[in-house]
């Protein structure tokens, strides 16, 4: 019991609890003295509840011990540069400075999200297999259809900053990231968030969708604030997250190591983090917006206060058209780390690649209305936004290209990695090539709010996401545990995942051209599309029961896989150039960049050189 | 080069097998408008494109996958190739290009779907939680099915009265939001008589799903018959009905915040309205009579109800004295 109590997560969510009930007994106390009715229909008022939202936040990040070290600093005193974390399990639970320690926190938290967006995708699949309700409420229904939206793309976002938190530190040499504390208070704030979001399934649901638009939103339950702090809270996390991120690839990266010589996913965490600093702050905004109008009566996008709707919605999409390539940039970029490695040859024009991340990154924050050709908006928006939507083909066909022509003439081998490597450019390319149907305006008018853009980013989250995470997690899992993953569960899992997913986003576009709209509870059963819905449920399933396998593999694995300490990819990559599981500080030696990354193929070249000295 | 040749007839052939295949399987509902016509042709250049696009990285994905795999026991580097400069520069500028050549067909096929004909019939839309009602200035006629002619440009003149919707006919292709506060417009030439229906395509609360209305292409002689029959059965009604009030009611969308059998509501419940003492949210109160039913629905916000100064009701400043008559005559029987 003492042991458990010991635990920062533990006292953090203990804190929370208490944080949450007294700020908002705090606003009950307030109302109760201004003589404002002190009691909603959920125990608190609306504002008691989101005030307490808020204050068990801050509990949280305080209980847990995310801001002991710059308390102490601001009171004088002194603490350990290094802070030694416990050995064994416990350090996961309670604040580490160590990258690699939040990494793998980061990930782990990532794959619970997933795990809980995915069973709520489950419920809601299985009462669409066929039309007509059958066993949850519209009300349910749509709240689970709202949250899958936001948990997975919370759940991304974690994952995408511990794949990075966890390679790119790693990978250009550094013993850590550059800002240790804000690191560990950047995902400390996450936790946090994910309860408060999930909280609004106690508090009544919301029914708008993740994309929370007013009027709507300003209609709903009590619950959609929960949503809306969550996310709020939740963005501190990708804010700081980017910044020390691109601090860390300035500053740290290994002597030698110029801009054209750092591994591609690197370029492709930079160009990440470049969005999650500059856009986040969007998506904040136009939740707080919608939070004040509902709270104070401010109408920012009220008519009849003179505000205006179609506002919000430019707003939300200028975060939440680029925070897409936030999710599948470093995707991307693992999926372009891994090719070489496999194919034996060098990444084919490794300078394209890294600047079409870039290009991609650069040009996504100039595409955003094209979520609103049909919104009402100025209709001649539509044709500029239109052209600007269609260029992020180009930078996108420089990487797929450049993928085939490294397969080309290579010495191709295909283990587990590979294969979700090889999974993800597919899986990518149908995302890909369904996209500018949406992007044409003519077209998209049809199409817009149907389940074709269902399945259309379905398949760029999963080809630019969640397949290259699947990807990273078999290749770098034996730099975490000393041990590998097993090779047999992980190809059942693949070819568990990668049929059913094709045919369920395959078909999820086919219903949608027939006239299938988005977030509908039922379906009129006039359309024809009862068999079809039924194999996108059965496709579901199966991908659900791959990640039950994955899931087997990956905790067995831990204790149980075949023993890995040395190169067993053979890879040219500093980080496999010394033992594994990886030691605390990364590199007892410092290296040297002496040649280029992916020099496969080119006899008597290396990557690296030790230098002899300490860091 | 004898690589080279293979994969490159592969692409041709997949290409045609994919475009054909899509054909074959039949992607879109029935073309009833012309704008569909537009649509469905940009679509399918689309198509064509993509299914090439597909077969381009599909083929020698694969071609590598199966010829240039590891032998067993070869642990040797493939060649090293770095990358080919002009290579790049093709497959960077010819995507630019297409994407260039497809903005500008886009543009131009929005233009047609947008053309105007100076002798569209104008139709006034209304979208509510959770339905769809239709006015039709020019004859006097409020219907909650929407009848078209055929081969005549209607002109939809959109409002909601609360939330965000959109209107969708898949069968006509084009997509309009309707946003609360504004007039959004919506123009479509059907041609091929049938039954449709029109269905809410942005997310609008709880019955979104069901959030449908009937739409009749008739022929332009059918439509006449239906124009003059409907004003006919208008103008034979005599007096206040609390049926037609009942009607009006539920094609409305009075009944998604207002209660008939005295529940709480997003509004005040209607059981028991008629004569009762009604309080104010400014501490005053005031009968519930004929005028005050009146107010209620043109200004809603003249005079508020204790308890609901948080939902602002829309103005229904379209009704008729009439309809407001049978609205009136339909709360009296709730007793």
């Amino acid at each position: 019991m003492k042991k458990i109590l010991s635990l920062g997560l533990v006292r953090g969510l203990l804190w929370q609890i208490a944080g949450t009930a007294a700020g908002a007994l705090l606003v009950t106390g307030i109302r109760a003295l201004m003589g404002l009715n002190p009691w909603g229909s959920f125990l608190f008022t609306e504002p008691a509840w989101v005030v307490g939202a808020l204050t068990g936040v801050i509990a949280f990040v305080w209980g847990v011990g995310a801001l002991t070290d710059w308390f102490k600093w601001a009171l004088g005193e002194e603490t350990p540069e290094h802070r030694e974390d416990p050995p064994g399990w416990e350090k996961y639970f309670g604040v580490s400075l160590d990258h690699k320690v939040i990494g793998i926190q980061y990930t782990v938290t990532a794959i619970l999200l997933l795990l809980v967006g995915g069973l709520f995708a489950l419920i809601f699949r299985l009462e669409l297999a066929a039309s007509g309700m059958q066993f949850i409420s519209l009300q349910l229904y749509n709240t689970l259809m709202s949250l899958h939206g936001m948990v997975m793309i919370v759940g991304i976002l974690l994952g995408v900053a511990g794949v990075m938190n966890y390679l790119v530190p790693m990978l250009i040499g550094a013993h850590d990231m550059a800002f240790p504390r804000l690191n560990a208070f950047s995902y400390w704030i996450a936790p946090p968030a994910a309860i408060v979001l999930l909280s609004s399934l106690a508090l009544g649901g919301f029914d708008t969708g993740w994309t929370g638009y007013p009027p709507l939103s300003t209609r709903s339950p009590v619950g959609i604030q929960m949503f809306f702090v969550g996310v709020w809270v939740s963005g501190w996390s990708s804010i700081l997250g980017g910044l020390n991120l691109i601090a860390t690839v300035m500053r740290l990266s290994a002597k030698g190591m110029t801009a054209f010589r750092m591994p591609i996913l690197a370029w492709a965490s930079v160009a990440t983090s470049l969005i999650s600093l500059t856009a986040t702050q969007l998506i904040g905004l136009s939740f707080q917006l919608v939070m004040f109008q509902r709270l104070l009566g401010m109408g920012f996008f009220d008519p009849a206060k003179g505000g205006n709707p179609i506002l919000f919605q430019h707003l939300f999409w200028f975060y939440s058209h680029p925070v897409v390539y936030v999710f599948i940039l470093p995707g991307l970029g693992v999926v372009s780390e891994l090719l070489p490695v496999f194919v034996r040859k060098p990444l084919f024009g490794y300078r394209w690649v890294a600047m079409s991340s870039l290009g991609i990154a650069l040009v996504g924050f100039l595409v955003w209305a094209h979520h609103m050709f049909t919104s009402g908006m100025n209709e001649y928006l539509r044709v500029p936004f239109m052209y600007s939507t269609l260029l992020v083909a180009v930078p996108t066909g420089v990487k797929f290209f450049s993928w085939v022509a490294t397969l080309w003439k290579g010495k191709i081998e295909t283990p587990t990695p590979m294969l979700f490597v090889l999974g993800a450019i597919v899986v990518f390319l149908m995302g890909g090539l369904s996209g500018p149907p949406n992007g044409v305006v003519t077209t998209d008018l049809h199409l817009h709010d149907t389940y074709f853009v269902v399945g259309h980013f379905h398949d760029t989250m999963f080809g630019g996401y969640i397949f290259p995470f699947f990807a990273a997690i078999y290749y770098w899992f034996p730099k975490a545990t000393g041990r590998r993953m097993s090779e047999k569960l992980g190809k059942l899992h693949f070819w568990l995942l990668f049929p059913s997913f094709l045919v369920m986003t395959f078909l999820m576009m086919r219903v949608g051209l027939l006239g299938m709209r988005r977030r509908i509870a039922d379906y009129d059963p006039a359309l024809g599309l009862d068999f079809w819905h039924l194999l996108i449920t059965i496709s579901a399933f199966l991908i659900a029961a791959s990640v039950l396998v994955f899931l087997y593999n990956f905790f067995r694995s831990i204790k149980h896989g075949e023993p890995a300490p040395g190169n067993i990819w053979r890879s040219r990559s500093p980080e496999w150039q010394v033992p594994s599981p990886m030691p605390v500080h990364n590199y007892e030696e410092a290296f040297e960049v002496v040649g280029e990354p992916y020099d496969y193929g080119l006899p008597g070249s290396t990557y690296i050189r030790f230098n002899g000295k300490s860091h | 080069m004898r690589h080279f040749v293979i994969v490159g007839v592969l692409v041709l052939l997949l290409s045609i097998l994919t475009f054909w295949g899509l054909e074959a399987m039949g992607l879109m509902p029935v073309q009833a408008s012309l704008q569909a016509q537009t649509v469905d042709w940009m679509f399918r250049l689309e198509m064509a494109v993509i299914s090439f696009l597909f077969a381009l990285i599909v083929v020698p994905l694969v071609y590598s996958l199966l010829v240039f795999r590891r032998k067993p026991g070869d642990t040797s580097d493939g060649e090293h190739i770095e990358g080919n400069t002009r290579l790049e520069v093709t497959w960077t500028v010819l995507p630019l290009i297409t994407v260039l050549v497809f903005s500008y067909l886009g543009a131009v096929t929005l233009g047609e779907t947008r053309r105007l004909d100076p002798n569209a019939m104008v139709v006034n839309v209304t979208a509510f939680q959770w339905g769809w009602r239709f006015e039709y200035p020019d004859y006097g006629i409020q219907s909650n099915k929407l009848y078209l002619p055929a081969n005549r440009q209607v002109v939809l003149k959109m409002n909601s009265n609360d939330v965000i919707h959109s209107f969708w006919v898949p069968e006509f292709r084009i997509k309009q939001d309707v946003v609360p506060g504004r007039t959004t417009e919506y123009r479509i030439t059907p041609v091929q008589i049938g039954e449709y229906k029109v269905r809410c395509a942005e997310i609008c609360g709880a019955s979104h799903a069901y959030m449908v209305a009937p739409v009749v292409v008739v022929s332009q002689t059918d439509f006449q018959k239906w124009v003059q029959e409907s004003v006919a059965a208008q103008a034979a009604t005599s007096g206040p009905d609390p049926k037609r009030g009942e009607k009006l009611y539920n094609e409305l969308g009075c009944k998604a915040c207002h209660s008939i059998d005295g529940s709480k509501g997003v509004g005040p419940t209607w059981k028991g309205l008629w004569g009762e003492q009604v309080k104010l949210s400014d501490g005053t109160t005031v009968v519930a009579d004929e005028a005050y039913i009146i107010e209620s629905i043109r200004q809603p916000q003249a005079k508020i109800v204790a308890g609901f100064e948080q939902q602002a009701m829309p103005a229904f400043t379209t009704l008729t004295d009439a309809e407001l008559a049978d609205l009136i005559a339909f709360i009296q029987t709730l007793k």
